[in-house]
């Protein structure tokens, strides 16, 4: 290294050419320079402006219903009647139970399905297969989630009924599937970077040993990249949660406690989605609704950061 | 009993191949039950690739090709019905860098033994028992006995090197062997591995590859000298070291090239 730097400021030859090079950069290209480099700062603090930005607007619509909130009422209760004339009430609790139940399912099906196909393609996938495999599923993640939807009420719904002679095909089940299928491209992606982290010695000194291919798995490469394959489903609960447009479509959408996973549910982000169009601005029920997505966005924001730190975890060791 | 020393490791016209690449040809050694035999000659030479098909560790990558015939203890390790499990059971290897798992000191040293037996045989107390009698000889268990189970990534590496041939042992090994198993370590570890492998010596067959002339005339009984893929030299050290028969092997012992 530090004969590099010393070659590099060797001086004789140097001056000559560094006057040289002062008399052929013009002003014009100096301040485009400088001009570059602010824009590039910008966008860099543009991401904190925003996120900021958003979170202070969502509050001051939502804030002056606090006043008058019941905190209790507001979490726990589960009667939503926000358009009754005469007894409005705003419980989300029922939302909250939804959002929960869809997303806890969605992940107990995500979960495995993710975190295999990120074994698979880490550790018994080459060459083209693999490329290809990665290919195919980040295209899973880029499907809009309104076609989700869409294939929830018009292909899953009468499956469901078929399948498990059930009333309803938009419910619970359905929402959740979807949202697996949504959540599994980001966990797939994340958990196999995890993966390859996982120091080629260590996968040797398995191998070595007469470990089969699933003890190497399961006593060596998952122990060794825990953290990441935790963020992993996490960044996939995070994503489950935020998720709107299909969970509206293909969770039957009514407010109530499910009993079982073919009970239609509602959560948090449809209500909003739904709702918000209907109410006039400043009213109490709008506030409402700004309050909710305070809530959503403090759940996601709790949900990043831990993902974020464990992440973190992993590159300082 | 004869008086001839057992043969641990046989070769027969071994050819390898990486891809299109011959890394060896030819090879057609015998190496020495219970002896040190040190693999030496210059980078590139194709001693590690040797090393690495005693196990057929080799093989995890898809594209290498084997030709000819390795006998490891009497049975061809190339035959159909040979288990790579047990294979690797009864030969166990020390890598370049000390690679214990992640996880701790103890599931280090328990590990061979947790692969290869069902959860039933296990008991706590065998297993104890197995943890401490292979951290004892590797002259690890003094410094370690409080601390098992620490994370095994946390020690320093000389000891991380003893551990990693610490659970090889309750495997009961017939073979062990060395990828340049100091070349991570400082003089005192390198020491105290040596010092651990003369200890080792006579119950396992070491076989160990370095690039160190002065590591492989300290340690090794026997060695075998490589140049390009090719086999050049086998024999006893002290012959080797003070009148080789070829010269390409007296040109790379004084240094003319390496």
């Amino acid at each position: 290294m530090q004969t590099s730097v010393t070659n590099q400021r060797s001086p004789a030859p140097g001056r000559a050419a560094a006057t040289r090079m002062k008399q052929r950069r013009g002003r014009l290209a100096m301040l485009g320079e400088r001009a570059i480099e602010a824009l590039i700062h910008l966008c860099g603090y543009s991401a904190i402006i925003f996120v900021f930005g958003i979170f202070f607007f969502v509050f001051r619509e939502g804030a002056p219903f606090l006043a008058k909130l019941k905190p209790g009422e507001f979490l726990f209760s589960i009667d939503w009647f926000p358009t009754s004339q005469t007894n409005a009430k705003y419980g989300v609790g029922a939302l909250i139970v939804g959002t929960l139940s869809v997303t806890g399912l969605a992940m107990v099906i995500a979960v495995p399905f993710g975190l295999g196909a990120a074994v698979f393609v880490s550790e018994f996938c080459t060459g083209k297969t693999k490329e290809t495999l990665k290919v195919v599923i980040e295209l899973l993640a880029a499907i809009p989630s309104v076609v989700w939807g869409f294939i929830g009420l018009t292909v899953m719904a009468p499956i469901i009924i078929k399948t498990f002679h059930v009333p309803i095909g938009v419910n619970m089940f359905n929402g959740a599937l979807l949202l697996a299928l949504m959540s599994v491209p980001i966990m797939v992606s994340i958990g196999e970077d995890a993966l390859k982290a996982v120091p080629d010695s260590f996968r040797e000194a398995g191998i070595a040993m007469g470990a089969t291919r699933w003890q190497l798995i399961w006593r060596v490469l998952l122990p060794a990249a825990k953290n990441g394959l935790l963020a992993a489903a996490l960044l996939g609960v995070a994503r489950a949660i935020g998720e709107t447009m299909a969970v509206l479509m293909a969770t039957g959408h009514s407010v109530r406690i499910p009993h079982s996973i073919f009970d239609p549910v509602r959560t948090l982000t449809a209500t909003i989605a739904a709702e918000l169009g209907e109410t006039s601005k400043g009213s109490d029920h709008y506030q409402v609704l700004f309050l909710i997505g305070i809530l959503l966005f403090s759940i996601t924001f709790v949900v990043n950061l831990t993902a974020d730190l464990i992440v973190k975890g992993i590159k300082q060791k | 009993m004869s008086d001839a020393p057992a043969i641990s490791i046989t070769t027969r016209d071994l050819n390898l191949w990486y891809a299109k690449f011959q890394a060896l040809s030819n090879i057609t050694v015998d190496i020495k039950h219970g002896l040190i035999t040190s693999l030496i000659g210059p980078s590139g030479c194709g001693k590690t690739t040797l090393l690495r098909c005693f196990n057929r560790v080799n093989e995890r990558y898809g594209y290498v090709t084997t030709k000819g015939e390795i006998k490891l203890l009497g049975k061809n390790i190339y035959d159909p019905d040979v288990s790579l499990v047990e294979l690797r059971k009864s030969v166990g290897m020390v890598f370049q860098r000390p690679n214990p798992l992640p996880i701790s000191i103890y599931e280090n040293v328990v590990f061979g033994i947790r692969i290869h037996h069902e959860r039933s045989q296990l008991t706590r107390s065998a297993l104890d028992e197995a943890v401490e009698k292979a951290l004892t000889e590797v002259g690890l268990w003094k410094d370690l006995k409080d601390r098992l189970d620490q994370r095994a990534t946390g020690l320093q590496l000389e000891q991380q090197q003893k551990l990693c041939i610490a659970r090889l042992l309750p495997l009961k090994p017939e073979i062990i062997l060395m990828d340049e198993p100091c070349s991570a370590l400082d003089v005192e570890g390198t020491r105290a591995i040596e010092e651990l492998m003369f200890e080792l010596k006579g119950r396992y067959t070491i076989v160990i590859v370095t690039h160190n002339m002065a590591q492989a005339r300290r340690t090794s009984d026997e060695c075998i000298f490589m140049l390009m893929g090719e086999f050049i030299e086998h024999a006893r050290t002290a012959e080797m070291f003070v009148s080789p028969k070829n010269p390409k092997t007296a040109e790379y012992i004084e240094g003319r090239y390496g």
